[in-house]
């Protein structure tokens, strides 16, 4: 799609990021951070923005190396979530109770081959289709499940889902549990780093530019693309366990538009352009969520985060990243014409 | 398609005849035994085929755009609400349903309008902006709704001469005096799936038949060219912005008598219009016909006959389209 960015330029501002300053000062950061916050803002706002980020790296790695915008990502982290609630213990003892260490496989499993499964129908058109397919595909899962009561019990959904105790620590409690969220968000995107440099990153970026081309090199787009989604499949669903765990229950809520539409939200004003855009928007997010209220009280709260959302888009394609890129490099250009 | 196969031709014309006559005979026992009451399946079919009608209404105008414009308007279910909330205002202030009627789809036309020369136009051939725009759009306009005419669920009052059931020639059943009991339908329906034929058959004509039609297909083809040949595309743009914008705000009002107006509609409609385009193939009109029938058909029957599942029979539908034939049944190879 003519919308994203080049390769080459990408990848080689990643390779130059690695040994940043700045790289390491937001590591070091992050790893302090719970040391200085309160529970709440450990909890609530860290641990609450690494999983959003998490799932939103699924959607921004798709759309930004790929070329798909799915807005089905949070549908796969919330299938991820069901299953954790019936495979393992929930609070209507209607679970299966089978052990995490089964459970969050399973629950992984389950939301990789649900991307696979939507992966494999939106590449079968292209382009702007793959938005109306997962947008339709999302809105689906999100009706099957309100309408549904023998598998995923209907309008309330599951409640009282707790992470396991594991080494004399219960996962819940603030601290240990933003570690757990910061683990698997640097994994995952170290992960998106590491396969954007990659052979596979690299044939996959090229597919996004121009898939014509790439096919009469001998490239077989198609296993490029549902290997994409497979990995969006991962993210989605370890960001689904970590926030069924986090928010203790999961209902049809979880997965309507609006939350479909958050998670693209995030991932567009971070910037789909690198992994950390995920991160950003989700931070930006989040502590929106969390303090619009005292601003301007929570009724108004969705105009405020679509006129933000529309002023990035109008203004910014980038997202913040790229608001951010720019400003260094006019400040660049600036100090070197001194 | 189906004339050049013999076999698909026998095969649909056994299956309008099995059809015609679940429609017409008087049900054996084991019939009603095995899938429900005649009563269930008749009503069903004909509640699908209305609904189809709505759903014909509000896809068109997303399909006329999509296909002329490429742009997903993901904010059309936000004028599908916005036509039927100002149509109700207007409606109650006036007391005149006609006039809410013509009110909703000003409305959303103008709004539409509003759309293309404000923001379209400023991105154009930036698909997936145009599309993220309209999400914002959506966002904020579901949230505005919400502040002015509130979570209130609105129910129109149907004007009199709209009102009431019609008796249609179809028996259910026998009284034990041998009686037989037609069935009865809401006349307001039936009027509904008339209009969404009669405003079918003008789409049709009017993009088969005129002279603005033909800039519309040739713009869907290739605008650069129809530029090139001296129209002025914006202004075709414009017009068909605001003709799939108005008719989402009628599909507004004239459902919203049909069933109801409440926050969350948007979405349903956005659905419905989304598969219907899937199925149907973009920017075709027939097309639209066809994944609307299919589509107000599935959800109706499965809401009747397995309700917990019903979502899933119109997924499978838009799953197999989309496996053989990716481009939507009436859609041309890209």
């Amino acid at each position: 799609m003519s919308v994203m960015e080049t390769t080459t330029g990408v990848s080689a501002e990643a390779r130059s990021m690695a040994g940043s300053p700045l790289v390491w000062g937001v590591a070091a950061l992050l790893l302090v951070y719970p040391l200085v916050a309160t529970p709440f803002l450990t909890f609530q706002v860290g641990g609450y923005a690494l999983i959003l980020g998490t799932i939103a790296l699924s959607l921004s790695f798709l759309a930004g190396y790929g070329g798909m915008v799915s807005l089905s990502q949070m549908s796969a982290a919330g299938l991820a979530g069901y299953v954790v609630a019936i495979f393992g213990f929930n609070s209507f003892g209607s679970g299966f109770g089978w052990p995490w260490w089964l459970v969050v496989p399973i629950a992984v499993l389950a939301s990789t081959a649900f991307s696979v499964g939507v992966g494999l129908l939106a590449i079968r058109t292209e382009g702007i289709y793959t938005i109306m397919i997962t947008l339709a595909i999302g809105v689906a899962f999100f009706l099957l499940a309100q309408q549904n009561y023998a598998i995923f019990n209907g309008h309330s959904g599951f409640a009282g889902i707790a992470p396991p105790v594991l080494f004399g620590l219960n996962w819940r409690d603030p601290l240990p549990f933003y570690y757990l969220a910061l683990f698997v968000a640097a994994v995952f995107y170290l992960a998106v780093v590491y396969i954007a440099r990659a052979p596979f990153g690299l044939a996959l970026q090229a597919i996004r530019d121009n898939p014509r081309r790439m096919r009469a090199l001998g490239y077989n787009v198609t296993a490029h693309r549902v290997a994409a989604w497979a990995l969006a499949g991962i993210a989605a669903g370890f960001g689904g366990v970590l926030l069924v765990w986090f928010n203790g229950r999961i209902s049809p809520g979880t997965i309507g538009v609006d939350r479909l539409i958050d998670i693209l939200v995030i991932a567009i004003v971070g910037g789909t352009r690198r992994p950390a855009g995920a991160f950003l928007g989700a931070i930006f997010f989040v502590l929106l969520d969390t303090y619009a209220i005292n601003v301007m009280g929570a009724e108004r709260f969705n105009t405020l985060i679509g006129v933000l959302f529309l002023a990035i888009v109008l203004f910014s394609p980038d997202g913040l990243l790229g608001l951010w890129e720019k400003a260094r490099r006019s400040f660049a250009t600036r100090g070197s014409g001194v | 398609m189906a004339a050049r196969s013999p076999l698909l031709t026998i095969l649909i014309a056994l299956l309008v005849a099995l059809l015609v006559w679940l429609f017409v005979a008087a049900w054996p026992e084991w019939l009603t035994g095995a899938i429900g009451a005649k009563k269930l399946f008749v009503t069903t079919i004909f509640n699908g085929v209305t609904v189809a009608g709505l759903y014909f209404l509000v896809a068109s105008g997303f399909t006329l755009v999509f296909g002329l414009m490429r742009n997903v308007n993901l904010a059309h279910g936000s004028l599908f609400l916005f036509g039927a909330y100002i149509g109700y205002s207007v409606a109650t202030a006036t007391g005149y349903w006609l006039i809410g009627v013509a009110a909703g789809f000003l409305a959303a036309g103008l709004v539409g309008i509003l759309m293309q020369v404000l923001v379209f136009r400023r991105m154009e051939g930036d698909e997936l902006r145009q599309t993220l725009v309209t999400i914002g759009i959506s966002i904020v306009a579901a949230d505005l709704m919400l502040a002015v005419w509130s979570g209130k669920t609105y129910q129109f009052a149907t004007p009199d001469w709209l009102d009431g059931a019609v008796r249609t020639p179809f028996i259910l059943a026998y009284r034990s005096n041998g009686a037989a009991v037609p069935m009865m339908y809401p006349w307001y329906r039936l009027v509904v799936l008339a209009a969404a034929i009669v405003i079918g058959v003008g789409l049709w004509l009017v993009l088969n038949r005129t002279r603005i039609g033909m800039m519309i297909r040739a713009g869907v083809d290739d605008r650069a060219m129809l530029s090139a040949s001296g129209v002025n595309v914006h202004v075709v743009f414009a017009v068909v912005f605001g003709i799939g914008a108005g008719l989402a705000g009628f599909a507004g009002v004239v459902g919203g008598t049909a069933l109801s107006i409440a926050p969350g509609e948007d979405v349903r409609y956005l659905l419905a219009s989304l598969v219907v385009v899937i199925v149907g193939g973009m920017g075709s009109i027939t097309g639209a016909a066809v994944g609307a029938l299919l589509i107000g058909l599935a959800e109706q029957i499965g809401l009747a006959y397995f309700p917990t599942y019903g979502v899933v029979l119109t997924f499978v539908i838009m799953v197999a389209v989309l496996a053989f034939r990716p481009q939507g049944i009436m859609g041309r190879p890209a």
